[in-house]
C-alpha cells in the first residue's frame, strides 16, 4: 500500500437517513474514511451498522424516498460525488466504479444472457459496438476463470452455479476498469469451498489490475486473509479503523475486542464457550448524543452516556472512537 | 421447443373431441325445445314430425356422431371445394341451423369480422393503454397518477359493461344534440361499407362507444396485473445490478423490469383474446352489433342446438389454442422453461 498518497476516495461526514412510517432511521452517521489507490480497504461490522448504506449513499443507489443523504462530501477523482446529479454518478457507475453484491443467485437478471448483461456496460461506457464489446466480454470472462468463454457468453445466468455467477458479477463489476471496486459481502451467499476460489480470484484480479477494493464483509476471517485495513463500523459509525495486523494484535474498542473474541481460537487451549456479545444492536431512531456500543460495553462509564465519543487517532493509521483505553 | 409444440398440439385432440361431446351431452340434457317457439296452434303430433325432421328422433349418440361427421369432416372438405380441391362427393351435409335452415358456418364467417372489429380492437386498444399505465403506476407508486389510475381501474372492473354501455348511450347518444361533434349512434350499422373517409369515419364513430366501454373493462384488468407484475420485480437485485452498472432508468426499467415483468402479464393477455371471439355477448347486445355473442344468445333463446354446440365448440378450440400459445410465449420470454 502505497503510504501518504493522496486518497482516490475521501469521505466526510456522511449522514444518510431513512424516512419510514414509524419515524427515522439514522443508518449513516458521520461516517468518514478515505481510500487509497490500490487499497484493499476491509468494512466490517453486524447486519444494520450502516456498512452497505454507507456505500450505496455514496453512489447513489439507495432509492430516495425513503433514503435522504443529510450531510457529508464525498470527494472521488476531485469531485464531490453527494453533489451530483444523477446523470453524473450514472456515468461513474459501471464505469470509474464497479459494484458486487451479495447474492449471486439474484443479483443477475434472469431473462437476458450472461453476455447481454456483461456488454451493457461496455456499449453505454465505452461506446464499443457489438463486436468489440463481444471480444472484450469474453476476455473478461477468461480474466475471471470461466472455462469456455466464449460459448458461455450465450448461456443464461440459470445455467451458472453460484461460483460461477458471482465471477460474472465480478467480471461486469471491472468490466469498464474501474477504479474503485466496492464488493458488497460478495462470498456470504457462497460455501466455504467457493468463497476461497472467489478470494484468491479477487487477490489476483487486484494485483493484475491494481484497482482500490471496498471489501464489506461480516466475516472477520475474509478481512484478515485480504485486507490492507480494517474500519469497524457499529450502529452506523465508525468505532475503528487501523491496518489490518494492527486491528488483529491490538484492537482498541470493547466492540472490536468483543468481536474476535467471538472466533473461535486456532492455537493454544480453547475456551469452553465462545464469547457472545450480549444485548441488542441500539435502534437508530435518532442522531446519536451517546456511545451506541454502551449498553452492550463492559466498559463503559457515566461519560459514555452523556457524550458520543469522537474519533480520535491512538497511533499511526490507528482511529478509535472510544474514551476507554485498554492499558489505563 | 419444436416437438413440444407438436406434443401438445396432437394433445388437443382428444381433448377437444371430449369437451364436443361434454357440450352436445349438457345441451341435450338441457330442457330446451327447438319447437318451443313455434305457434301453439300447431297439433302435438305435427310437432313431433317437426322434431324428427330436425332428426332429434335419433338417440343423443346417434346425433353426436353426425355432428361430429358434418363438422370434422364434411366442412372442412366443403372449405376445400370453395378454394377449388374436389374431394368426394360434393353433396354432403353441413351443420344446418334450426332456425334460419342456413349452414351455422356460414353464419359464423358473416359475423365474425363484426366481432373482430369491435370486440377485438377494444381488446387491443385495451391493452395498450392498460400496459403504459400499469408501468408508470408502478415505478411511480402512490403518485396522483398512480392513485387515479386505481380509482379507474376499480370503476372499470366492478362496473358492468351493460351499465356503463348504457350510461354512455344516455350521454353520447341522447342528451348531446344530434349534430353535435359528441354525438355517438347507439346502433352499430353492419350494412356500413367503408368507401371513403366520410365512410370511415361513420365507421369510426359507430366504433368508438362499444370499443370504449369494452376497453375500460379490459384495460382494468391488465393494467392492474402489469403493476403488480412491474412492483414485484422493481425490488430484485437485479434491478440494483443494473443501476449499478450505470445504465440509464429508462433502460433498467424498460429493459431490465419489463422483460421480466411481461411474463405474467402476457399469459393473462394471451388467455383473455378468445373472450374476444366469444364475443362480450352483452356488450354486443347493448350496441346492436351483431356478431358473434348475439348469435349465440338468438341460437340459445330459438334452442337452436347445432348452432349453439357449433359456436361453443369454437369457443372450446380458441381456449385451448390459446391456452398453447401462452405455453409457447412463456417459454420464449422467460430462459428458464424450457420444453425439452
Amino acid at each position: 500500500m502505497p503510504e501518504g498518497a493522496a486518497p482516490i476516495l475521501d469521505v466526510s461526514g456522511l449522514k444518510t437517513v431513512f424516512t419510514t412510517r414509524s419515524g427515522e432511521v439514522h443508518a449513516v452517521n458521520s461516517v468518514s474514511f478515505n481510500l487509497a489507490p490500490g487499497e484493499l480497504l476491509g468494512v466490517v461490522g453486524e447486519s444494520g451498522s450502516g456498512k452497505s448504506v454507507t456505500m450505496m449513499s455514496l453512489i447513489g443507489l439507495l432509492p430516495s424516498p425513503p433514503a435522504e443523504i443529510r450531510g457529508g462530501t464525498a470527494m472521488f477523482d476531485g469531485h464531490d460525488m453527494l453533489a451530483m446529479s444523477q446523470d453524473e454518478l450514472r456515468q461513474i457507475r459501471g464505469s470509474r466504479i464497479g459494484f458486487v453484491f451479495q447474492d449471486p443467485m439474484t443479483s443477475l437478471n434472469p431473462v437476458f444472457s450472461v453476455g447481454f448483461q456483461l456488454m451493457e456496460p461496455l456499449r453505454v461506457h465505452m461506446n464499443m459496438n457489438k463486436a468489440q464489446a463481444r471480444a472484450r466480454a469474453i476476455e473478461l470472462l477468461e480474466l475471471v476463470g470461466i472455462p469456455d468463454a466464449e460459448s458461455r457468453l450465450d448461456n443464461f445466468p440459470h445455467q451458472f452455479s453460484g461460483g460461477m455467477r458471482q465471477r460474472v458479477m465480478i467480471a461486469i463489476a471491472l468490466a469498464c476498469d474501474p477504479q474503485i471496486l466496492i464488493a458488497d459481502e460478495p462470498t456470504t451467499a457462497l460455501d466455504v469451498t467457493i468463497q476461497a476460489q472467489i478470494l484468491e480470484l479477487v487477490k489476483e484480479l487486484r494485483q493484475k489490475l491494481g484497482m482500490a477494493i471496498i471489501w464489506i464483509t461480516h466475516d472477520l476471517g475474509v478481512i484478515a486473509g485480504i485486507a490492507d485495513r480494517v474500519r469497524v463500523m457499529y450502529g452506523g459509525q465508525v468505532v475503528e479503523q487501523a491496518p489490518v495486523r494492527e486491528l488483529f494484535s491490538n484492537p482498541l474498542h470493547p466492540y472490536t475486542r468483543a468481536l474476535l473474541e467471538t472466533l473461535p481460537g486456532f492455537v493454544g487451549a480453547r475456551s469452553k464457550r465462545l464469547r457472545t456479545i450480549e444485548g441488542q444492536p441500539p435502534s437508530l431512531d435518532r442522531q446519536p448524543t451517546s456511545c451506541p456500543f454502551r449498553t452492550r460495553c463492559r466498559h463503559a462509564n457515566d461519560q459514555c452516556a452523556r457524550e458520543n465519543p469522537p474519533i480520535r487517532t491512538i497511533a499511526n493509521g490507528h482511529d478509535v472512537a472510544c474514551f476507554w483505553r485498554p492499558d489505563a | 421447443m419444436f416437438n413440444f409444440t407438436v406434443r401438445r398440439l396432437l394433445f388437443t385432440i382428444p381433448t377437444l373431441l371430449f369437451i364436443s361431446f361434454v357440450i352436445f351431452f349438457i345441451l341435450d340434457a338441457a330442457p330446451s325445445d327447438p319447437t318451443g317457439n313455434l305457434p301453439l296452434t300447431i297439433p302435438p303430433d305435427v310437432r313431433e314430425k317437426i322434431r324428427a325432421s330436425l332428426g332429434l328422433d335419433q338417440p343423443m349418440i346417434v346425433r353426436y356422431l353426425l355432428w361430429c361427421k358434418q363438422f370434422f369432416i364434411n366442412e372442412p372438405l366443403n372449405l376445400l371445394d370453395q378454394w377449388g380441391l374436389h374431394l368426394g362427393d360434393p353433396d354432403r351435409l353441413r351443420v344446418i341451423s334450426f332456425q334460419t335452415r342456413s349452414p351455422v358456418v356460414d353464419m359464423i364467417a358473416e359475423r365474425m369480422p363484426q366481432t373482430l372489429w369491435v370486440v377485438g380492437m377494444s381488446y387491443v386498444v385495451g391493452v395498450m393503454i392498460a400496459l403504459p399505465i400499469g408501468i408508470i403506476s408502478a415505478v411511480r407508486q402512490y403518485s396522483w397518477f398512480d392513485q387515479l389510475g386505481t380509482f379507474i381501474s376499480m370503476i372499470g372492473f366492478s362496473v358492468p359493461t351493460f351499465f356503463t354501455g348504457v350510461l354512455m348511450i344516455v350521454v353520447f347518444s341522447t342528451i348531446v344534440p344530434r349534430d353535435s361533434f359528441f354525438w355517438f349512434p347507439s346502433i352499430y350499422d353492419t350494412t356500413l361499407k367503408v368507401t371513403d373517409w366520410a365512410s370511415f369515419g361513420a365507421q369510426v364513430r359507430q366504433m368508438a362507444m362499444p370499443v370504449f366501454v369494452l376497453a375500460l373493462y379490459n384495460a382494468a384488468q391488465i393494467s392492474r396485473f402489469m403493476r403488480a407484475s412491474m412492483l414485484d420485480n422493481l425490488n430484485q437485485d437485479y434491478v440494483r445490478t443494473a443501476r449499478a452498472k450505470g445504465l440509464r432508468e429508462r433502460t433498467v426499467l424498460l429493459v431490465h423490469v419489463l422483460r421480466n415483468s411481461l411474463i405474467p402479464v402476457i399469459t393473462v393477455i394471451a388467455l383473455g383474446v378468445p373472450q374476444v371471439f366469444g364475443g362480450a355477448i352483452i356488450t354486443e347486445q347493448v350496441f346492436k352489433v351483431n356478431g358473434l355473442g348475439q348469435l349465440l344468445i338468438i341460437a340459445i333463446q330459438g334452442g337452436d342446438i347445432p348452432t349453439v354446440q357449433t359456436l361453443t365448440f369454437i369457443f372450446a378450440v380458441l381456449i385451448v389454442l390459446f391456452n398453447l400459445i401462452a405455453d409457447i410465449l412463456y417459454g420464449i420470454l422467460d430462459p428458464r422453461i424450457r420444453y425439452d
